[in-house]
């Protein structure tokens, strides 16, 4: 029987296999921020260790830093603690730190690919759930908590148990306006926010194989809505042409010897899924979320689901839901106001992201009332975007292009939307309060915010099209 | 932190809501510390609380309810969804829980909380109803989790249902070990792994 394409890169990385118990499994890669690790460090330094392998390991400030005037101190002062944390651990450690200040700081999941760091066939592990983004290279990438960040310090491995696999197949031709965040939308409103919890998933099909690096990446980013450890996508010609002369990919001389062993990495023909589920890329509209969870989502010309569809037991929670949100059951969210549109965030915040936001609003001008945030996930975005006029562009529509950071995906520093008020997100986690106390937010794509942010409305993006 | 767990016998607090995500265990503008402690004052923040104030307290919030506490929580499916932060777990532990049942847990959830002698039992929906019925007829009822047997018991009742844990957790549980302390004792296993690996 052949092996999944999880398979040959997890057998290549178990150390050892305890008898009843999970593997151990040996961590190439490991990304740490601010948030997440410094009781990682102070665990480690307890019992009194150093860290085991710091050159296996890149630090960036992320989720706490401020996307405007970075170049000042940090006004919150937990924050700013939190920072100054990271770079003395670093320093302690030797870690490499791309922190404040640094041409390649960035929004962690960002950094690690654009920089080269992110390579097929590895194993990456990050304080952070959206670690699954990295997958979209051919690299078993999943997140981790705080005590396991202090393992992989202390021994370059961690515990875990190979998760069951499954395999989602999007055959087809994506229709006009519908990009990748609104494949993965579709993806968790069909199959639920805990849909794939205990699996890792591969993604694969022809609507796979035509995506950008870019839009790759926020599918595998989006993989944890659905409750799966990780997502992965067998690397492919995209994937070693956007890998070639990045900083830290492979140099000439090692460059064939990679390569080739970077084209073994797939699923074989008769490899086998716990699971696999069949997708028409065709039936993919522009989406929508209208609830608290990410599988709340739907086309944007939909309604809401009425009452009477909904099942008995799930009831309270959906109505709960709604109420939080301000919406009816049944309803249109299509010409729905919105006070805010985020553009940004470890799902879509890459220079493709705001070339795709760019292309469509040049020329055009923000809605009077909606106030328009574009943060860009790394210094070099950031950089790029004004090499190639898009600062321009977003000036001229009235949009602000802050400074990277993970900003007000989860509303950590100063950006959060007020309570009560409806953001149109490129982000991940339209949670209760994930962006401000009692904000409210309709995740949806670059192209579907952009939209929303020139008509001051929920819109259906394909009318401008 | 308090290890080494077996036998814990409670009164349980009911959180009858599915979908509970890290977010709203512990909202991100808490995470902000450096050190493990402290975070159960900011349990469901947003929930225990009206608009952030401490003065405010929702008074229909099951935390804020004095009928009901105890060492155990019993939450409705997929518990613990969401970001990984540990944080959640620290607040669960920090807020006087050992245990945590529902019918379905993140997969991040659970490792987190055993990293933290914090007992995530998963048991059947039917079962988690029984659970809730218990404590809706008598929020005096106590459940008795063993982990030596893995079963979890309803006293008022005498229900039990058994729970799943692999052996090597269990012998970690049981004996307050935990796995830095594993994978530092097979170090120079490691260091002969990396030897053969070839990047």
């Amino acid at each position: 029987m052949g092996k999944t394409l999880f398979e040959k890169i997890w057998d290549k990385h178990v150390v050892k296999q305890i008898d009843g118990g999970p593997s151990v499994l040996y961590i190439d890669k490991h990304f740490i921020h601010e948030v997440t690790s410094p009781q990682a460090f102070q665990g480690l330094e307890k019992r009194g260790l150093k860290v085991f392998r710091p050159q296996q390991i890149v630090a960036t400030a992320d989720h706490n830093v401020p996307t405007l005037q970075q170049h000042l101190p940090i006004r919150d002062e937990l924050g700013r603690l939190q920072v100054q944390q990271l770079i003395a651990n670093c320093k302690k450690h030797d870690v490499e730190l791309y922190g404040l200040g640094h041409p390649f700081q960035g929004i962690v999941h960002v950094i690690g690919p654009e920089l080269g760091i992110t390579q097929p066939g590895m194993t990456i592990v990050c304080g952070d759930s959206h670690t699954s983004t990295h997958g979209a290279f051919g690299a078993i990438a999943f997140g981790i908590g705080t005590s396991e960040v202090e393992m992989v310090m202390a021994t370059q491995c961690m515990l875990q148990s190979k998760p069951k696999l499954m395999r989602i197949n999007i055959e087809g031709e994506l229709n006009k306006g519908v990009v990748s965040k609104d494949i993965i939308l579709f993806i968790i409103s069909k199959i639920s926010a805990s849909g794939a919890t205990g699996y890792f998933v591969e993604y694969a099909g022809s609507a796979i194989r035509s995506l950008s690096m870019e839009a790759r990446m926020t599918i595998c980013n989006m993989s944890i809505e659905m409750g799966a450890r990780g997502g992965m996508i067998a690397p492919d010609e995209t994937t070693f042409d956007y890998m070639k002369g990045r900083l830290f990919a492979p140099g000439a001389a090692q460059w064939d010897r990679k390569l080739a062993a970077w084209k073994e990495l797939y699923s074989d023909a008769d490899a086998v899924f716990d699971k696999e589920i069949q997708i028409d890329a065709a039936a993919i509209e522009p989406m929508i979320t209208y609830g608290t969870n990410p599988g709340m989502g739907m086309g944007v010309t939909g309604h809401i689901p009425a009452e009477s569809e909904i099942d008995e037991k799930e009831k309270p929670s959906f109505l709960k839901s709604l109420n939080y949100m301000g919406l009816k059951p049944g309803a249109e969210i299509k010409g729905k106001k919105v006070d805010y549109v985020f553009i940004g965030s470890c799902t879509n915040s890459r220079i493709e992201d705001l070339r795709m936001v760019a292309s469509f609003v040049k020329g055009k001008k923000k809605a009077d009332d909606v106030e328009v945030w574009v943060v860009p996930g790394s210094k070099q975005v950031e950089k790029q975007a004004i090499a190639e006029g898009i600062d321009k562009i977003f000036e001229e529509a009235g949009f602000q292009l802050r400074q990277p950071g993970c900003s007000a995906c989860l509303g950590m520093n100063e950006d959060k939307i007020p309570a009560g008020k409806y953001c149109i997100s490129t982000s991940n986690r339209n949670f209760e309060g994930r962006q401000g106390p009692n904000a409210r937010t309709f995740l949806a794509s670059p192209l579907t915010a952009a939209a929303a942010a020139i008509t001051g409305e929920v819109a259906d993006v394909r009318e401008f099209l | 932190m308090s290890k080494s767990i077996n036998i814990v016998t409670s009164t349980a607090v009911p959180l009858d809501i599915e979908n509970v995500d890290t977010d709203q265990i512990i909202p991100a503008r808490f995470l902000k510390a450096t050190s493990r402690e402290g975070f159960g004052k900011n349990l469901f923040r947003d929930w225990r609380y009206l608009n952030d104030d401490e003065q405010q307290p929702r008074r229909e919030f099951v935390l804020n309810d004095p009928t009901y506490k105890g060492k155990i929580l019993v939450a409705a499916k997929n518990f613990g969804c969401g970001s990984s932060r540990e944080h959640a777990a620290w607040a669960i532990k920090d807020a006087g829980f050992d245990v945590v049942v529902s019918s379905f847990f993140a997969d991040i959830f659970k490792n987190n909380a055993l990293n933290n002698f914090l007992l995530p039992v998963q048991v059947s929906e039917d079962f988690l109803q029984k659970i809730f019925a218990a404590i809706e007829k008598d929020p005096a009822v106590e459940l008795k989790v063993s982990i030596e047997d893995q079963t979890i018991t309803i006293s008022s009742t005498g229900e039990q249902s058994g729970f799943d844990i692999n052996n090597y957790k269990k012998t970690c549980l049981l004996n307050g070990y935990d796995d830095i302390d594993y994978l530092l004792s097979i170090r120079n296993e490691i260091e002969t792994f990396e030897a053969t690996f070839t990047r």
